[in-house]
């Protein structure tokens, strides 16, 4: 299987839109959403099915047993993540902030306290004969993404051992849900904005990215919103040896599509032709290339 | 009974204004460093510390830094036995011992477990850098920048310290630029603020990721409104989310091809022109304004 | 001597896992005897480290020489602190990958790859 990975470093770049258009374009029988922070692959996916769902546990979290506990303050003195509090003389474990190292356990005198499982997130898979389609969200507050995403992408490959390509919709920034989407991908298609912010974190994820064996090439999106960063882009690949592979256009008939639950490639737009350009020189690289 | 921050009337030199977006690229930095250019004397707080953009747009001159250090377990070899009773108890897989034992540290969530549990007392601590914390002066803005080290574990000991430090220096108008998601790094900007911006886009995928946002502010109780960025003619999901749930519309930002040309040149734009320096003054005032609102109702 | 190899399931049909902290056993195979044993990978389910705690599991069952088809660095650390070999597994079966090496066919690991470094925490 394999498997293609939408970058961008910036949020907001058109990671999904251009995501969905190639799944729209390939056809793909095996797709995922790896931004499990802020999913949005499935509201332009037209699945009738529910989705399979599952609970993701994260690493567990601290419990106080008030009945046990004798105020001793011992539990809160050494919790490094300031997540025990005493509130009207009741000891409490603040789920949001507990890391689940469970010291608090361990120095406890009186035991009061035990780590119980914790739901993180939950797991959604939708599946048709053919069709598999993989994504998840993750609980407001919770760390554990990247397993989460390594969660996500294997109940993807288990359930479409025999599609030769995947697509993956990736996420912003370089954290944790990204660093998981990597691994063990093929390529990965960056998804750059043509502005000072947008080239700033295109770099950081390109330098992310080229620590894992991956094909890396570049296309840009509302590349008209500021043609001088586009081209100042398109010289950074040069210089970099990375395949620039194309440019869209803004595109309003983009945001209302998308509005409506389509792909650009489901309506007559401009950028929907540009994305077919892209779509072309990416399947080349990714099937021919390197 | 229940614990509720005492509110009095929240002065203009200690207000804290968060600005948050559940999806990136809706414009909260875009919110923040204008909010924070509008008034007179302000302290804008980048906390997006993994993609740091804020001064990409002050430029702030007169850089102080500061390393960001956590705890990272040491290991005194003649005392240690080899027992393992700390790679045991480590939950997040930071030690192994193979001939001695080794630390592991941007998987340590230096919880100080490894130093407790030691039979020998042959564990210590020493500082390692994880980030750093920069402050400059851009016309009357203090700016205030987290960067975490690529790699790092979490993003939330930067925002901690970033945070403390800027309070340190005194009072004075601050806001927040949230990191986007409502992820761990996104609640650790909010502890102490008196209110919440949430800037939407008018897309089905920013709509989505609004309510997310929603449902922090609203665990966290902090009072909220919503400014509408990239407002477009037309059916706005943002919008009609915001109608279905009350939440307050402070503003609403046309699409503008050259508000989004200067942005993306990293001009700010209420230095930029009458109209934009306007526009936010609005805002701000009307934050302002909430924020009093807010805190009489809660006394 | 006993080489690891990550595998997907408990024989020797069984694919060689495309990670190594996540892999679902590992095979603990005696050239000399021919015995192979099936480690559970309780790192698998680790909410970060995986690789680092896998490596020990590894190292605590006595094998020499890892085959993988790849690596994060840290596991590679903690692999590397013992001197054990790491080759690169080729495509295929657990028992395929066994004749290669003791064939000698296959090669040293070159690329360590930069793992998750915990990331799968907060």
């Amino acid at each position: 299987m394999r498997q293609l990975l939408i970058l961008s470093g910036k949020g907001g770049t058109g990671k999904t839109t251009v995501a969905s258009a190639f799944i729209k374009l390939a056809d793909a029988k095996a797709y995922a959403d790896c931004d499990v922070d802020a999913p949005n692959l499935h509201l332009i996916s037209d699945w009738k099915e529910e989705p399979e769902m599952a609970d993701y546990f994260g690493l567990p979290k601290a419990h106080i047993d008030n009945e046990k506990c004798i105020s001793c303050d011992i539990c809160r003195q050494h919790c490094r993540f300031d997540a025990i509090s005493n509130i009207d003389d009741k000891y409490r474990v603040d789920p949001f902030s507990c890391e689940g190292c469970s010291v608090c356990e361990y120095v406890c005198p009186q035991g009061a306290i035990n780590m119980l499982p914790s739901i993180d997130g939950e797991l959604m898979l939708y599946q048709s004969d053919e069709r598999v389609f993989s994504t998840a969200q993750l609980k407001m507050g919770s760390g554990t993404s990247g397993l989460l995403v390594t969660e996500v992408k294997k109940r993807m490959k288990e359930k479409a051992p025999n599609t030769d390509m995947a697509i993956i919709d990736g996420s912003p920034g370089i954290g944790c849900p990204v660093i998981a989407s990597l691994s063990g991908v093929d390529m990965v298609l960056i998804v750059a904005e043509p502005s000072i912010s947008g080239i700033s974190d295109m770099e950081r994820i390109i330098s992310t990215a080229k620590g894992f064996e991956v094909l890396i090439a570049v296309c840009i999106n509302k590349y008209d919103t500021n043609l001088e960063k586009t081209k100042e882009i398109e010289e950074y690949c040069k210089e970099k040896g990375l395949p620039f592979v194309g440019k869209i256009p803004f595109d309003l008939d983009a945001v209302k599509a998308v509005n409506s639950g389509k792909t650009i490639v489901d309506i007559d737009c401009a950028s929907g032709e540009a994305v077919k350009y892209i779509y072309d020189g990416t399947m080349d690289l990714l099937l021919n290339g390197k | 009974m229940k614990y509720t921050r005492a509110f009095t009337a929240v002065g203009l030199n200690s207000m804290k204004i968060a600005v948050l977006s559940g999806k990136g690229g809706t414009g909260k930095t875009l919110v923040s460093v204008n909010l924070a250019a509008a008034a007179e004397k302000a302290a804008y707080v980048d906390c997006d510390i993994e993609e740091p953009n804020g001064n990409l747009f002050f430029k702030a001159e007169n850089i102080i830094e500061n390393d960001v250090n956590v705890k990272i377990p040491e290991v005194d070899k003649s005392l240690c036995n080899g027992c393992r009773k700390c790679v045991d108890f480590c939950k997040f897989n930071a030690l192994a011992y193979i001939k001695e034992l080794i630390v592991f540290e941007e998987v340590c969530h230096s919880c100080g477990g490894c130093m407790l549990v030691c039979p020998e007392n042959a564990i210590t601590e020493k500082d390692e850098p994880v980030g750093k914390i920069k402050k400059g002066i851009s016309d009357g803005v203090c700016v205030y920048t987290g960067i975490m080290n690529i790699g790092e574990a979490s993003g939330v000991p930067i925002i901690k310290k970033l945070l403390s430090f800027e309070k340190s220096e005194g009072n004075k108008l601050t806001i927040i630029d949230s990191p986007p998601g409502s992820a761990c790094n996104v609640m650790e900007s909010i502890q102490d603020v008196d209110y919440c911006v949430l800037v939407a886009e008018p897309t089905l995928f920013g709509v989505h990721n609004l309510s997310m946002v929603h449902e922090l502010v609203k665990i966290f109780n902090k009072p909220f409104g919503a400014v509408l960025n990239k407002s477009l003619d037309g059916e706005n999901p943002a919008e009609k989310y915001c109608k279905d749930n009350n939440i307050k519309i402070l503003a609403k930002i046309p699409y503008d091809t050259e508000l989004g040309k200067l942005n993306s040149e990293g001009e700010i734009i209420v230095r930029n022109g009458e109209k934009y320096r306007d526009m936010f003054s609005t805002l701000l005032n009307k934050v302002i304004e909430e924020v009093q609102n807010a805190a009489t109702v809660n006394t | 001597m006993k080489i690891a190899i990550p595998t997907v399931e408990k024989t020797l049909n069984s694919n060689v896992s495309p990670s190594f902290g996540r892999a679902e056993y590992f095979l603990i195979y005696d050239t000399e005897t021919k015995e192979s044993l099936f480690v559970e990978n309780t790192a698998k389910d680790s909410r970060g480290g995986a690789g680092i705690k896998a490596a020990q599991i590894v190292i605590d069952n006595k094998a020499k020489a890892l085959l993988t088809p790849r690596l994060g660095e840290n596991a590679a650390e903690v692999l590397k602190s013992s001197n054990m070999n790491i080759y690169k597994s080729i495509e295929g079966t657990a028992e395929k990958n066994i004749e290669a090496f003791t064939g000698g066919k296959l090669s040293l690991l070159g690329e360590i790859h930069e793992g998750f470094h915990g990331r799968g925490l907060k």
